[in-house]
Protein backbone atom coordinates (compact mmCIF):
# COMPACT_ATOMS: atom_id res chain seq x y z
CA UNK A 1 0.00 0.00 0.00
CA UNK A 2 2.96 2.32 0.25
CA UNK A 3 6.53 2.73 -0.78
CA UNK A 4 9.43 5.04 -0.27
CA UNK A 5 9.86 7.41 -3.17
CA UNK A 6 12.53 9.97 -3.85
CA UNK A 7 10.53 13.03 -4.85
CA UNK A 8 13.55 14.44 -6.64
CA UNK A 9 14.22 17.36 -4.33
CA UNK A 10 17.66 18.33 -5.64
CA UNK A 11 18.66 20.10 -2.40
CA UNK A 12 18.20 16.97 -0.32
CA UNK A 13 20.95 14.43 0.27
CA UNK A 14 20.49 11.43 -2.02
CA UNK A 15 19.69 9.08 0.84
CA UNK A 16 17.06 11.29 2.51
CA UNK A 17 13.51 10.00 2.21
CA UNK A 18 11.55 13.12 1.37
CA UNK A 19 8.14 11.57 1.07
CA UNK A 20 6.19 8.35 1.05
CA UNK A 21 2.73 7.55 -0.24
CA UNK A 22 0.37 6.24 2.43
CA UNK A 23 -3.16 6.06 1.03
CA UNK A 24 -5.92 6.58 3.55
CA UNK A 25 -9.59 5.96 3.05
CA UNK A 26 -12.31 6.63 5.58
CA UNK A 27 -16.02 6.54 4.84
CA UNK A 28 -18.66 8.32 6.87
CA UNK A 29 -22.40 7.89 6.96
CA UNK A 30 -23.75 11.18 8.26
CA UNK A 31 -26.94 11.67 10.19
CA UNK A 32 -28.86 14.65 8.90
CA UNK A 33 -30.75 14.83 12.18
CA UNK A 34 -34.37 15.41 13.03
CA UNK A 35 -34.50 19.09 12.08
CA UNK A 36 -32.66 18.81 8.76
CA UNK A 37 -34.70 15.70 7.90
CA UNK A 38 -37.93 17.63 8.41
CA UNK A 39 -36.61 20.40 6.17
CA UNK A 40 -35.38 18.02 3.46
CA UNK A 41 -38.59 15.97 3.49
CA UNK A 42 -40.47 18.98 2.06
CA UNK A 43 -38.03 19.56 -0.79
CA UNK A 44 -39.65 16.99 -3.15
CA UNK A 45 -42.85 19.07 -2.79
CA UNK A 46 -40.85 22.18 -3.84
CA UNK A 47 -41.46 23.62 -0.39
CA UNK A 48 -38.88 25.42 1.74
CA UNK A 49 -39.88 25.07 5.39
CA UNK A 50 -37.78 26.94 7.94
CA UNK A 51 -37.81 26.40 11.69
CA UNK A 52 -37.85 28.55 14.81
CA UNK A 53 -37.91 28.14 18.58
CA UNK A 54 -41.35 28.99 19.95
CA UNK A 55 -43.69 31.54 18.44
CA UNK A 56 -41.23 34.41 18.37
CA UNK A 57 -37.85 32.82 17.60
CA UNK A 58 -35.81 33.71 14.56
CA UNK A 59 -36.62 31.65 11.47
CA UNK A 60 -33.67 29.56 10.29
CA UNK A 61 -33.32 27.97 6.85
CA UNK A 62 -31.86 25.46 6.38
CA UNK A 63 -32.37 24.48 10.03
CA UNK A 64 -29.84 22.43 12.00
CA UNK A 65 -31.94 21.69 15.06
CA UNK A 66 -31.12 24.56 17.37
CA UNK A 67 -31.42 28.30 17.52
CA UNK A 68 -27.66 28.94 17.47
CA UNK A 69 -28.10 32.20 19.36
CA UNK A 70 -29.47 30.57 22.50
CA UNK A 71 -29.20 26.79 22.07
CA UNK A 72 -32.97 26.23 22.12
CA UNK A 73 -34.50 23.56 19.88
CA UNK A 74 -36.23 24.78 16.71
CA UNK A 75 -39.54 23.09 17.46
CA UNK A 76 -41.81 25.01 15.06
CA UNK A 77 -41.99 24.76 11.28
CA UNK A 78 -42.45 27.96 9.30
CA UNK A 79 -43.55 27.76 5.66
CA UNK A 80 -41.41 29.99 3.44
CA UNK A 81 -41.60 30.70 -0.27
CA UNK A 82 -38.98 29.90 -2.87
CA UNK A 83 -38.59 33.61 -3.55
CA UNK A 84 -36.34 36.08 -1.85
CA UNK A 85 -34.04 39.07 -1.96
CA UNK A 86 -30.33 39.20 -2.70
CA UNK A 87 -28.60 40.79 0.30
CA UNK A 88 -24.96 40.40 -0.79
CA UNK A 89 -23.05 38.42 -3.39
CA UNK A 90 -19.69 37.71 -4.97
CA UNK A 91 -18.61 37.12 -8.53
CA UNK A 92 -16.44 34.03 -8.94
CA UNK A 93 -13.80 34.40 -11.65
CA UNK A 94 -11.43 31.67 -10.53
CA UNK A 95 -11.86 28.25 -12.08
CA UNK A 96 -11.24 25.19 -9.90
CA UNK A 97 -11.48 21.41 -10.29
CA UNK A 98 -15.02 20.11 -10.21
CA UNK A 99 -16.60 23.52 -10.81
CA UNK A 100 -20.21 22.97 -11.85
CA UNK A 101 -20.80 26.22 -13.73
CA UNK A 102 -18.85 28.44 -16.06
CA UNK A 103 -17.00 31.50 -14.82
CA UNK A 104 -17.86 34.20 -14.14
CA UNK A 105 -20.80 33.33 -11.94
CA UNK A 106 -22.51 34.70 -8.88
CA UNK A 107 -22.82 33.22 -5.40
CA UNK A 108 -25.37 35.14 -3.42
CA UNK A 109 -26.85 35.33 0.03
CA UNK A 110 -30.60 35.31 -0.42
CA UNK A 111 -33.10 36.30 2.24
CA UNK A 112 -36.05 34.03 1.54
CA UNK A 113 -39.38 35.71 2.24
CA UNK A 114 -40.25 34.97 5.85
CA UNK A 115 -36.75 33.85 6.91
CA UNK A 116 -34.41 35.58 9.36
CA UNK A 117 -31.14 34.26 8.00
CA UNK A 118 -29.86 34.28 4.46
CA UNK A 119 -29.58 31.22 2.27
CA UNK A 120 -26.63 30.67 -0.03
CA UNK A 121 -27.31 29.92 -3.69
CA UNK A 122 -26.09 30.39 -7.23
CA UNK A 123 -27.71 33.00 -9.42
CA UNK A 124 -28.05 32.23 -13.11
CA UNK A 125 -30.04 33.53 -16.12
CA UNK A 126 -28.73 37.00 -15.44
CA UNK A 127 -25.71 39.08 -16.48
CA UNK A 128 -23.36 39.16 -13.53
CA UNK A 129 -23.07 42.92 -13.95
CA UNK A 130 -26.80 43.30 -13.36
CA UNK A 131 -26.91 41.51 -10.02
CA UNK A 132 -27.25 43.79 -6.99
CA UNK A 133 -28.42 43.84 -3.38
CA UNK A 134 -32.19 44.16 -3.21
CA UNK A 135 -32.73 42.19 -6.43
CA UNK A 136 -35.72 39.86 -6.20
CA UNK A 137 -35.01 36.26 -7.19
CA UNK A 138 -36.86 32.93 -7.40
CA UNK A 139 -35.73 29.30 -7.22
CA UNK A 140 -35.41 27.17 -10.36
CA UNK A 141 -36.04 23.56 -9.44
CA UNK A 142 -34.95 20.36 -11.14
CA UNK A 143 -37.75 18.38 -12.81
CA UNK A 144 -38.00 15.68 -10.16
CA UNK A 145 -36.89 17.15 -6.85
CA UNK A 146 -35.48 14.76 -4.30
CA UNK A 147 -34.80 15.42 -0.60
CA UNK A 148 -31.54 17.28 -1.25
CA UNK A 149 -30.65 20.94 -1.75
CA UNK A 150 -29.31 19.97 -5.16
CA UNK A 151 -32.97 19.93 -6.17
CA UNK A 152 -32.66 23.71 -6.45
CA UNK A 153 -30.61 24.27 -9.59
CA UNK A 154 -30.14 27.96 -8.89
CA UNK A 155 -32.03 31.21 -8.36
CA UNK A 156 -32.84 33.68 -11.13
CA UNK A 157 -34.24 37.20 -11.21
CA UNK A 158 -38.01 37.11 -10.73
CA UNK A 159 -38.66 40.42 -12.52
CA UNK A 160 -40.29 42.01 -9.48
CA UNK A 161 -39.23 45.53 -8.43
CA UNK A 162 -36.28 45.65 -6.02
CA UNK A 163 -36.94 45.18 -2.33
CA UNK A 164 -36.41 48.29 -0.20
CA UNK A 165 -33.09 48.37 1.71
CA UNK A 166 -35.19 48.68 4.89
CA UNK A 167 -36.61 45.18 4.26
CA UNK A 168 -33.21 43.44 4.42
CA UNK A 169 -30.84 45.85 6.20
CA UNK A 170 -30.89 43.73 9.37
CA UNK A 171 -29.89 40.59 7.47
CA UNK A 172 -26.74 41.71 5.66
CA UNK B 1 -5.40 26.86 45.54
CA UNK B 2 -8.89 28.18 45.01
CA UNK B 3 -11.70 25.82 46.08
CA UNK B 4 -13.39 24.51 42.96
CA UNK B 5 -16.14 21.90 42.82
CA UNK B 6 -18.22 19.92 40.39
CA UNK B 7 -21.81 21.04 40.99
CA UNK B 8 -23.70 19.30 38.18
CA UNK B 9 -23.38 16.45 35.71
CA UNK B 10 -25.62 15.28 32.86
CA UNK B 11 -25.20 12.81 30.05
CA UNK B 12 -27.03 11.50 27.01
CA UNK B 13 -28.06 7.85 26.81
CA UNK B 14 -25.22 5.95 25.15
CA UNK B 15 -26.24 4.01 22.07
CA UNK B 16 -24.41 2.19 19.30
CA UNK B 17 -26.00 4.33 16.61
CA UNK B 18 -28.29 7.32 17.02
CA UNK B 19 -29.53 7.48 13.44
CA UNK B 20 -32.16 10.12 14.20
CA UNK B 21 -30.12 12.87 15.79
CA UNK B 22 -27.01 14.76 14.71
CA UNK B 23 -24.34 15.87 17.18
CA UNK B 24 -26.06 19.16 17.97
CA UNK B 25 -29.36 17.42 18.63
CA UNK B 26 -27.69 14.89 20.95
CA UNK B 27 -25.91 17.64 22.89
CA UNK B 28 -28.70 20.18 23.24
CA UNK B 29 -30.82 18.34 25.86
CA UNK B 30 -27.68 17.47 27.86
CA UNK B 31 -26.56 21.10 27.98
CA UNK B 32 -30.06 22.14 29.07
CA UNK B 33 -30.28 19.42 31.71
CA UNK B 34 -26.93 20.21 33.32
CA UNK B 35 -27.84 23.89 33.71
CA UNK B 36 -31.33 23.10 34.98
CA UNK B 37 -29.88 20.89 37.73
CA UNK B 38 -28.36 23.96 39.38
CA UNK B 39 -30.71 26.59 38.00
CA UNK B 40 -28.07 28.43 35.99
CA UNK B 41 -28.96 30.47 32.92
CA UNK B 42 -26.52 30.77 30.03
CA UNK B 43 -25.53 34.24 31.29
CA UNK B 44 -24.53 32.70 34.63
CA UNK B 45 -21.83 30.51 33.01
CA UNK B 46 -18.57 32.44 32.75
CA UNK B 47 -16.66 30.05 30.51
CA UNK B 48 -17.51 27.18 28.16
CA UNK B 49 -15.01 24.60 26.95
CA UNK B 50 -15.50 21.30 25.21
CA UNK B 51 -13.66 18.27 23.90
CA UNK B 52 -14.30 16.51 20.60
CA UNK B 53 -12.52 15.55 17.39
CA UNK B 54 -13.49 16.45 13.86
CA UNK B 55 -11.99 13.17 12.62
CA UNK B 56 -14.75 11.29 14.40
CA UNK B 57 -17.52 13.55 13.11
CA UNK B 58 -15.95 13.48 9.64
CA UNK B 59 -16.60 17.19 9.32
CA UNK B 60 -14.09 20.03 9.48
CA UNK B 61 -14.94 22.51 12.22
CA UNK B 62 -17.66 20.28 13.62
CA UNK B 63 -16.50 21.52 17.02
CA UNK B 64 -17.53 25.05 16.07
CA UNK B 65 -20.89 23.74 14.85
CA UNK B 66 -21.36 22.08 18.23
CA UNK B 67 -21.69 25.53 19.80
CA UNK B 68 -25.09 25.74 18.13
CA UNK B 69 -26.20 23.35 20.87
CA UNK B 70 -25.23 25.86 23.54
CA UNK B 71 -25.86 29.21 21.89
CA UNK B 72 -23.15 31.72 21.17
CA UNK B 73 -24.95 35.04 20.80
CA UNK B 74 -24.04 37.47 22.22
CA UNK B 75 -20.53 36.00 21.79
CA UNK B 76 -19.35 33.83 24.68
CA UNK B 77 -16.04 33.14 26.42
CA UNK B 78 -15.23 29.75 24.93
CA UNK B 79 -12.49 27.24 24.20
CA UNK B 80 -12.07 23.77 22.71
CA UNK B 81 -9.63 20.90 23.13
CA UNK B 82 -9.12 18.17 20.54
CA UNK B 83 -9.08 15.75 23.48
CA UNK B 84 -11.43 13.90 25.74
CA UNK B 85 -13.71 16.28 27.63
CA UNK B 86 -11.81 15.46 30.84
CA UNK B 87 -9.06 17.71 29.51
CA UNK B 88 -11.64 20.38 28.75
CA UNK B 89 -12.60 20.17 32.42
CA UNK B 90 -8.91 20.55 33.32
CA UNK B 91 -8.72 23.75 31.25
CA UNK B 92 -11.85 25.01 33.00
CA UNK B 93 -10.30 24.19 36.39
CA UNK B 94 -7.12 26.11 35.50
CA UNK B 95 -9.16 29.11 34.37
CA UNK B 96 -11.11 28.98 37.63
CA UNK B 97 -7.80 28.95 39.52
CA UNK B 98 -6.79 32.22 37.87
CA UNK B 99 -9.75 33.88 39.55
CA UNK B 100 -10.99 35.28 36.23
CA UNK B 101 -14.20 33.26 36.38
CA UNK B 102 -16.47 31.70 39.02
CA UNK B 103 -18.41 29.17 36.92
CA UNK B 104 -17.54 27.00 33.94
CA UNK B 105 -19.21 24.43 31.75
CA UNK B 106 -17.13 21.57 30.33
CA UNK B 107 -18.77 19.26 27.85
CA UNK B 108 -17.93 16.60 25.30
CA UNK B 109 -19.62 14.86 22.43
CA UNK B 110 -18.69 11.88 20.34
CA UNK B 111 -20.68 10.14 17.69
CA UNK B 112 -18.73 7.00 16.88
CA UNK B 113 -21.27 5.72 14.39
CA UNK B 114 -20.80 7.86 11.24
CA UNK B 115 -17.32 6.56 10.42
CA UNK B 116 -15.52 3.32 11.16
CA UNK B 117 -14.00 4.36 14.49
CA UNK B 118 -11.14 1.89 14.23
CA UNK B 119 -10.15 3.38 10.85
CA UNK B 120 -10.54 6.87 12.22
CA UNK B 121 -8.29 6.12 15.20
CA UNK B 122 -5.61 4.67 12.93
CA UNK B 123 -5.22 8.18 11.52
CA UNK B 124 -3.58 9.31 14.76
CA UNK B 125 -0.62 6.98 14.17
CA UNK B 126 2.75 8.11 12.82
CA UNK B 127 2.21 8.15 9.03
CA UNK B 128 5.82 7.22 8.22
CA UNK B 129 6.71 4.48 10.64
CA UNK B 130 3.55 3.04 12.19
CA UNK B 131 0.50 3.60 9.99
CA UNK B 132 1.90 1.61 7.01
CA UNK B 133 2.28 -1.44 9.28
CA UNK B 134 -1.48 -1.85 9.24
CA UNK B 135 -2.00 -1.94 12.98
CA UNK B 136 -5.13 -0.50 14.56
CA UNK B 137 -5.97 0.55 18.13
CA UNK B 138 -7.40 -2.85 19.03
CA UNK B 139 -4.22 -4.56 17.84
CA UNK B 140 -2.17 -2.10 19.86
CA UNK B 141 -4.27 -2.83 22.95
CA UNK B 142 -3.77 -6.54 22.32
CA UNK B 143 -0.01 -6.03 22.18
CA UNK B 144 -0.18 -4.26 25.53
CA UNK B 145 -2.44 -6.98 26.92
CA UNK B 146 -0.05 -9.77 25.92
CA UNK B 147 2.89 -7.93 27.48
CA UNK B 148 0.86 -7.40 30.67
CA UNK B 149 -0.36 -10.98 30.99
CA UNK B 150 3.09 -12.42 30.35
CA UNK B 151 4.94 -9.81 32.39
CA UNK B 152 2.72 -9.59 35.45
CA UNK B 153 1.24 -13.05 35.58
CA UNK B 154 -2.44 -12.11 35.38
CA UNK B 155 -4.88 -14.21 33.37
CA UNK B 156 -7.65 -13.93 30.83
CA UNK B 157 -9.99 -14.89 33.67
CA UNK B 158 -8.87 -11.80 35.60
CA UNK B 159 -9.73 -9.75 32.53
CA UNK B 160 -13.11 -11.42 32.14
CA UNK B 161 -13.92 -10.64 35.76
CA UNK B 162 -13.51 -6.94 34.93
CA UNK B 163 -16.09 -7.29 32.15
CA UNK B 164 -18.45 -9.17 34.46
CA UNK B 165 -18.14 -6.42 37.09
CA UNK B 166 -18.56 -3.48 34.71
CA UNK B 167 -21.48 -4.98 32.77
CA UNK B 168 -23.24 -5.85 36.02
CA UNK B 169 -22.68 -2.35 37.41
CA UNK B 170 -23.97 -0.93 34.16
CA UNK B 171 -27.36 -2.52 34.82
CA UNK B 172 -28.09 0.26 37.33
CA UNK B 173 -26.98 3.00 34.90
CA UNK B 174 -29.85 3.98 32.57
CA UNK B 175 -27.32 5.58 30.17
CA UNK B 176 -25.18 2.44 29.82
CA UNK B 177 -25.08 0.52 26.57
CA UNK B 178 -23.61 -2.94 27.22
CA UNK B 179 -24.94 -4.41 30.45
CA UNK B 180 -26.12 -7.67 31.97
CA UNK B 181 -25.26 -10.63 34.13
CA UNK B 182 -22.39 -12.68 32.74
CA UNK B 183 -19.99 -15.22 34.21
CA UNK B 184 -16.23 -15.48 33.80
CA UNK B 185 -16.64 -19.05 32.51
CA UNK B 186 -19.25 -17.96 30.00
CA UNK B 187 -17.13 -15.09 28.70
CA UNK B 188 -14.00 -17.25 28.43
CA UNK B 189 -15.95 -19.68 26.25
CA UNK B 190 -16.34 -16.92 23.64
CA UNK B 191 -13.91 -16.94 20.68
CA UNK B 192 -10.84 -14.72 20.49
CA UNK B 193 -11.30 -11.39 18.71
CA UNK B 194 -7.76 -9.99 18.48
CA UNK B 195 -5.85 -12.42 20.67
CA UNK B 196 -5.51 -12.23 23.61
CA UNK B 197 -8.57 -9.96 23.54
CA UNK B 198 -12.09 -11.31 23.29
CA UNK B 199 -14.94 -8.99 22.43
CA UNK B 200 -15.85 -8.51 26.08
CA UNK B 201 -12.32 -7.19 26.69
CA UNK B 202 -12.94 -4.36 24.23
CA UNK B 203 -15.13 -1.27 24.57
CA UNK B 204 -18.35 -0.78 22.65
CA UNK B 205 -18.55 1.96 20.04
CA UNK B 206 -20.98 4.56 21.29
CA UNK B 207 -22.79 7.75 20.37
CA UNK B 208 -22.93 10.00 23.40
CA UNK B 209 -22.37 13.33 25.11
CA UNK B 210 -21.96 14.66 28.62
CA UNK B 211 -21.54 17.92 30.49
CA UNK B 212 -20.17 19.06 33.86
CA UNK B 213 -20.53 22.41 35.60
CA UNK B 214 -17.72 23.63 37.86
CA UNK B 215 -18.05 26.45 40.34
CA UNK B 216 -15.64 28.13 42.75
CA UNK B 217 -15.97 28.73 46.49
CA UNK B 218 -19.20 30.24 47.73
CA UNK B 219 -20.74 29.99 44.28
CA UNK B 220 -20.49 26.19 44.55
CA UNK B 221 -21.77 26.20 48.14
CA UNK B 222 -24.78 28.28 47.10
CA UNK B 223 -25.66 26.00 44.20
CA UNK B 224 -25.67 22.55 45.82
CA UNK B 225 -25.76 20.95 49.24
CA UNK B 226 -22.80 18.63 48.65
CA UNK B 227 -20.35 20.14 46.15
CA UNK B 228 -17.83 17.60 44.84
CA UNK B 229 -14.65 19.54 45.60
CA UNK B 230 -11.78 18.97 43.19
CA UNK B 231 -9.00 18.56 45.76
CA UNK B 232 -6.48 17.23 43.26
CA UNK B 233 -6.17 17.02 39.49
CA UNK B 234 -3.20 16.33 37.24
CA UNK B 235 -2.43 14.77 33.87
CA UNK B 236 0.71 13.29 32.36
CA UNK B 237 1.67 11.98 28.92
CA UNK B 238 4.14 9.33 27.73
CA UNK B 239 5.97 8.87 24.44
CA UNK B 240 3.71 7.74 21.59
CA UNK B 241 5.94 4.88 20.42
CA UNK B 242 4.82 1.62 22.02
CA UNK B 243 8.39 0.32 22.09
CA UNK B 244 9.49 3.33 24.10
CA UNK B 245 7.38 2.60 27.15
CA UNK B 246 6.69 -0.17 29.61
CA UNK B 247 3.23 -1.30 28.57
CA UNK B 248 2.66 -3.40 31.67
CA UNK B 249 2.39 -0.39 33.99
CA UNK B 250 1.04 3.12 33.65
CA UNK B 251 3.78 5.46 34.75
CA UNK B 252 1.84 8.53 33.61
CA UNK B 253 -1.12 7.49 35.77
CA UNK B 254 1.19 6.91 38.72
CA UNK B 255 2.73 10.37 38.51
CA UNK B 256 -0.60 12.09 37.86
CA UNK B 257 -2.04 10.30 40.89
CA UNK B 258 0.93 11.39 43.02
CA UNK B 259 0.56 15.02 41.92
CA UNK B 260 -3.20 14.87 42.52
CA UNK B 261 -2.65 13.44 46.02
CA UNK B 262 -4.66 10.38 45.10
CA UNK B 263 -3.47 8.30 48.03
CA UNK B 264 -5.48 6.78 50.84
CA UNK B 265 -8.86 5.16 50.43
CA UNK B 266 -11.76 6.02 48.19
CA UNK B 267 -15.44 5.16 48.41
CA UNK B 268 -15.72 5.12 44.63
CA UNK B 269 -13.32 4.98 41.68
CA UNK B 270 -14.38 5.63 38.12
CA UNK B 271 -11.62 4.41 35.80
CA UNK B 272 -11.53 5.14 32.09
CA UNK B 273 -10.29 1.74 30.97
CA UNK B 274 -11.57 0.94 27.50
CA UNK B 275 -9.99 -2.53 27.69
CA UNK B 276 -10.29 -5.00 30.57
CA UNK B 277 -6.55 -5.42 31.07
CA UNK B 278 -6.20 -1.62 31.26
CA UNK B 279 -8.55 -1.63 34.23
CA UNK B 280 -6.24 -4.14 35.94
CA UNK B 281 -3.18 -1.99 35.14
CA UNK B 282 -4.90 1.10 36.50
CA UNK B 283 -6.16 -0.63 39.65
CA UNK B 284 -2.61 -1.90 40.30
CA UNK B 285 -1.08 1.51 39.64
CA UNK B 286 -3.59 3.43 41.75
CA UNK B 287 -3.47 0.88 44.55
CA UNK B 288 -7.20 0.38 44.55
CA UNK B 289 -8.54 -2.09 47.09
CA UNK B 290 -11.78 -3.50 45.74
CA UNK B 291 -12.77 -4.44 49.29
CA UNK B 292 -13.17 -0.78 50.25
CA UNK B 293 -13.56 1.01 46.93
CA UNK B 294 -16.43 0.44 44.54
CA UNK B 295 -14.85 0.43 41.10
CA UNK B 296 -16.86 1.74 38.13
CA UNK B 297 -20.34 1.81 39.66
CA UNK B 298 -21.48 3.32 36.34
CA UNK B 299 -20.19 0.37 34.35
CA UNK B 300 -17.19 2.33 33.12
CA UNK B 301 -15.95 2.45 29.55
CA UNK B 302 -16.78 -1.22 28.97
CA UNK B 303 -20.47 -0.42 29.40
CA UNK B 304 -20.34 2.69 27.18
CA UNK B 305 -17.39 4.34 25.51
CA UNK B 306 -18.32 7.43 23.50
CA UNK B 307 -14.94 8.47 22.15
CA UNK B 308 -13.82 11.89 23.49
CA UNK B 309 -16.61 11.74 26.10
CA UNK B 310 -16.00 8.71 28.31
CA UNK B 311 -13.19 10.32 30.34
CA UNK B 312 -15.29 13.34 31.30
CA UNK B 313 -18.13 10.94 32.06
CA UNK B 314 -15.90 9.23 34.62
CA UNK B 315 -15.36 12.57 36.43
CA UNK B 316 -19.09 13.29 36.21
CA UNK B 317 -20.08 9.84 37.50
CA UNK B 318 -17.59 10.01 40.39
CA UNK B 319 -18.69 13.56 41.26
CA UNK B 320 -22.36 12.59 41.11
CA UNK B 321 -21.84 10.16 43.99
CA UNK B 322 -20.40 12.96 46.11
CA UNK B 323 -23.20 15.34 45.01
CA UNK B 324 -25.73 12.69 46.03
CA UNK B 325 -24.10 12.35 49.46
CA UNK B 326 -23.33 8.69 48.72
CA UNK B 327 -19.55 9.06 48.66
CA UNK B 328 -17.18 11.14 50.77
CA UNK B 329 -14.15 10.61 48.58
CA UNK B 330 -14.08 9.65 44.92
CA UNK B 331 -11.37 9.02 42.37
CA UNK B 332 -11.82 9.70 38.66
CA UNK B 333 -9.46 8.81 35.85
CA UNK B 334 -9.44 9.60 32.15
CA UNK B 335 -7.20 8.31 29.39
CA UNK B 336 -6.32 9.30 25.85
CA UNK B 337 -4.22 7.77 23.11
CA UNK B 338 -3.29 4.13 22.44
CA UNK B 339 -2.41 1.87 25.37
CA UNK B 340 -3.02 4.42 28.14
CA UNK B 341 -0.65 6.95 26.58
CA UNK B 342 -1.97 9.97 28.47
CA UNK B 343 -3.75 9.89 31.80
CA UNK B 344 -5.61 12.32 34.02
CA UNK B 345 -6.39 11.72 37.68
CA UNK B 346 -8.92 13.74 39.63
CA UNK B 347 -9.72 13.47 43.35
CA UNK B 348 -13.17 14.61 44.46
CA UNK B 349 -14.15 15.06 48.08
CA UNK B 350 -17.21 16.10 50.03
CA UNK B 351 -15.00 18.39 52.13
CA UNK B 352 -12.95 21.14 50.57
CA UNK B 353 -9.20 20.83 50.57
Amino acid sequence: MSGATDTGDTDAPADLVTGIVVPIHVEYEYTAGEAASRFLSHIPERRLVGQRHGDHGLVYVPPRGSDPANGEPTDQDVELTDQGTVTTFCIVNVPFAGQAVECPYVCAQILLDGADITFQALIQEAEVSQIHPGMRVEAVWVDDPEPTLESIRYFRPSGEPDATPESYKDHM
Amino acid sequence: MRDVAVVAFAQAPNVRRDSDRNEVEILMPVLHEVREKVGLERDDIDFVVHGSTDFQAGMPFSFVGALDAYGAWPPINESHVEMDGAWALYEAWVKLQTGEIDTALAFAYGKGSPGDLVDVLRLQLDPYLVFPLGIDPIGMAAIQCRAYLEGVGRTEADMASVAVRDRRNGMTNPCAQVTGEFTVEGLLAEPMFVSPLRRHDCPPISDGACAVILAAGDRARDLVEHPAWVVGIDHRIEAPGLGMRDLTVSESTRIAAEKANASGTFDVAELHAPFTHQSLILEDTLGIDAAVTQVNPSGGALAANPFMVAGLTRIGEAAQRVLDGAAGRALAHATSGPCLQQNLVCVLEAREG
